[in-house]
């Protein structure tokens, strides 16, 4: 694999405040992968940098193996780049907004049209391409900005906050979107949405206030701030005497009645050792009783919880 | 090359979608318009009066009573026209947050500030080109001179250019047009202000005053005059704050 970015102990510091801190990450041709933190935590910061918007106060950045601040423009041509709200010239019509850009890009006259076409065709954006930009909606708009990225065929994607703003239907779709580039180019998404970075990316780099906290793949991060396994189950009977009884199951930690279904159907979370798997002892002891045992199931936890996990400890710590 | 021209064009049409040029370019000529008239109806009313004094008839002079006035008062005019046309330039870019996109385009920051700058130039030249229909009315009525109108257009230009390199620069340091347009107004009328005070300072400081003052360097053009040192003036003014641009578009840097 190759890399396609490398950053490396990239610091950013606006006078005396901290933009990031320390920032090291690869990402290997063809990765997506998403920058996750609370707002103002330095995922801007970091995707401006990769854009050569302005250099880092320390730290090293190759694209492609190209250092962003010998080679600027050459940088610039491998990347595509959507800033938070998508900036656009609301002036302008799509199509020629989209002419504009091919042209400061750089692309040859002769493929114009055609890589216009593809883009508008890949963007979904036909219907409205000879409108204003000033006159559509957000989810339009987050389309052309996108479709400008797409352009210059980039091998790599920067999105800052590409859904944010969307309605739920224009998010499904653009993540879609964004899926389907998987693979093809080498995407770096930032967001503060979490089920987002689980969705979408391969790898997820956790920053909090302009520092990595965590960074691996989705599953992984969940697997490894996992302290117990926990097993949801509905059960028919009354629910002093099922907590007692789960409670008495040896390598059970804490039983708790989650919600209730109707008259002595309860939904039940029990949490247990790490690593070993309960469901067959915590069924037997429901049958055992006489119970209704309805429904089994182990949980696992979310990249939601992961990421509360690791803010909060890193801002009491 | 191709960068710059697509800069240029992108910006040449927002001037022309919006009502902005249009209204820029009627107010100049309605201004200008004036102007000519009264001069024109004063020159016909000395000339009625050198009919009858004979004395007067060497002060009856075309090129001096009317288009010499005129050309000196166009060049007042920039002093508002060129804020207001390069206010936009960079402040409204700034807002929008369309600067960040457009600089993380394959473009150097010198065609990027040359593509609006030519833009606006281009706004710019429209007007002035437009106001020539005085002095051909002046052609088809009479037989003024043509050397000193060259000459002065040249100098209505260069005026022009480093009048709106001015407005570039602050438009670059704000993202509030409001905020550019009015800084860059006070630091044109204090550098035509600069020259008042001339002749109440004595010695050198007097005169480098006097040399400082934008519109002094001006007077020579109207009168069919080209020196290369009121040239110097100018091209050395639109470069320093030509340069001034590049710097503040770098300085993103370090301060963004």
């Amino acid at each position: 694999m190759i890399e396609m970015i490398e950053v490396e102990d990239l610091t950013k510091y606006y006078g005396p405040i901290r933009g990031i801190e320390d920032v090291s990450f690869k990402v290997e041709e063809g990765g997506t992968v998403g920058l996750l933190g609370p707002n103002g935590a330095g995922k801007t910061t970091t995707m401006r940098i990769l854009t050569c918007l302005f250099p880092p106060t320390r730290g090293k950045v190759k694209i492609a193996g190209l250092d962003v601040l010998e080679k600027p423009l050459q940088v610039k041509k491998l990347i595509g780049y959507l800033p938070e709200t998508a900036p656009l010239y609301l002036d302008m019509a799509v199509l020629s907004y989209l002419r504009f850009v091919a042209e400061v890009k750089g692309i040859e006259y002769k493929n114009k049209k055609k890589k216009i076409e593809e883009v508008i065709e890949v963007c979904g954006i036909e219907q409205v391409k000879k409108r204003l930009i000033g006159k559509l909606s957000k989810g339009y708009r987050q389309r052309v900005g996108l479709a400008q990225a797409l352009l210059n065929d980039p091998p790599i994607l920067i999105l800052d906050e590409p859904t944010i703003g969307l309605d739920p239907k224009q998010t499904y779709e653009f993540r879609q979107l964004i899926k389907s580039m998987q693979g093809k180019r080498t995407i770096i998404l930032s967001t503060h949405i979490l089920p987002e970075a689980s969705m979408t990316c391969q790898r997820v780099i956790i920053i909090n206030k302009g520092k990595i906290v965590a960074q691996d793949s989705p599953e992984n991060l969940a697997y490894q701030l996992q302290e117990f396994s926990r097993i949801g189950a509905q059960i028919e009977g009354s629910p002093e005497e099922v907590s007692k009884e789960l409670n008495n199951i040896p390598g059970v930690i804490k039983v708790r009645v989650a919600e209730k279904i109707s008259e002595r159907v309860y939904n039940y979370v029990a949490e247990t050792k790490k690593n070993i798997d309960l469901r067959k002892k915590i069924a037997f002891a429901v049958v055992n009783k006489g119970w209704g045992l309805l429904e089994m199931h182990s949980l696992s936890m979310d990249l939601e919880d992961v990421f509360v996990n690791l803010v909060t400890e890193e801002s009491e710590g | 090359m191709r960068n710059f021209y697509a800069l240029f064009k992108r910006e040449i049409k927002s001037y022309f979608v919006s009502p902005i040029a249009y209204v820029l370019i009627c107010v100049f000529l309605i201004i200008c318009g004036y102007f000519f008239y009264r001069n024109l109806i004063y020159f016909s009313f000395l000339s009625l009066q050198a009919g009858y004094d004979s004395s007067l008839q060497s002060s009856v002079n075309i090129n001096k009573l009317i288009l010499r006035p005129l050309f000196s008062n166009m060049s007042f005019i920039l002093i508002f026209l060129a804020p207001i046309l390069t206010m936009r330039l960079f402040s409204e870019e700034k807002k929008l947050g369309t600067l960040e996109l457009l600089l993380s385009y394959p473009v150097r920051d010198i065609e990027v500030i040359l593509g609006k700058f030519t833009a606006s130039l281009a706004v710019f030249l429209v007007a002035l080109g437009l106001t020539s229909v005085f002095p051909i009315i002046l052609f088809i009525l009479a037989e003024p001179e043509l050397g000193p109108i060259f000459s002065s257009y040249l100098g209505l230009i260069l005026i022009g250019v480093s009048f709106m390199c001015v407005g570039m620069l602050f438009s670059s340091l704000t993202e509030n047009q409001i905020i550019s347009a009015t800084a860059t107004f006070g630091t044109l009328l204090l550098f035509w202000a600069i020259g008042w005070s001339s002749a109440f300072v004595p010695g050198i400081l007097g005169s480098l005053l006097a040399q400082l003052s934008i519109f002094n360097h001006f007077n020579s053009f109207t009168k069919g005059v080209i020196n290369t040192n009121d040239i110097v003036f100018y091209a050395n003014l639109t470069l320093f704050f030509l340069f001034l641009t590049a710097e503040s578009l770098q300085a993103r840097a370090w301060k963004s």
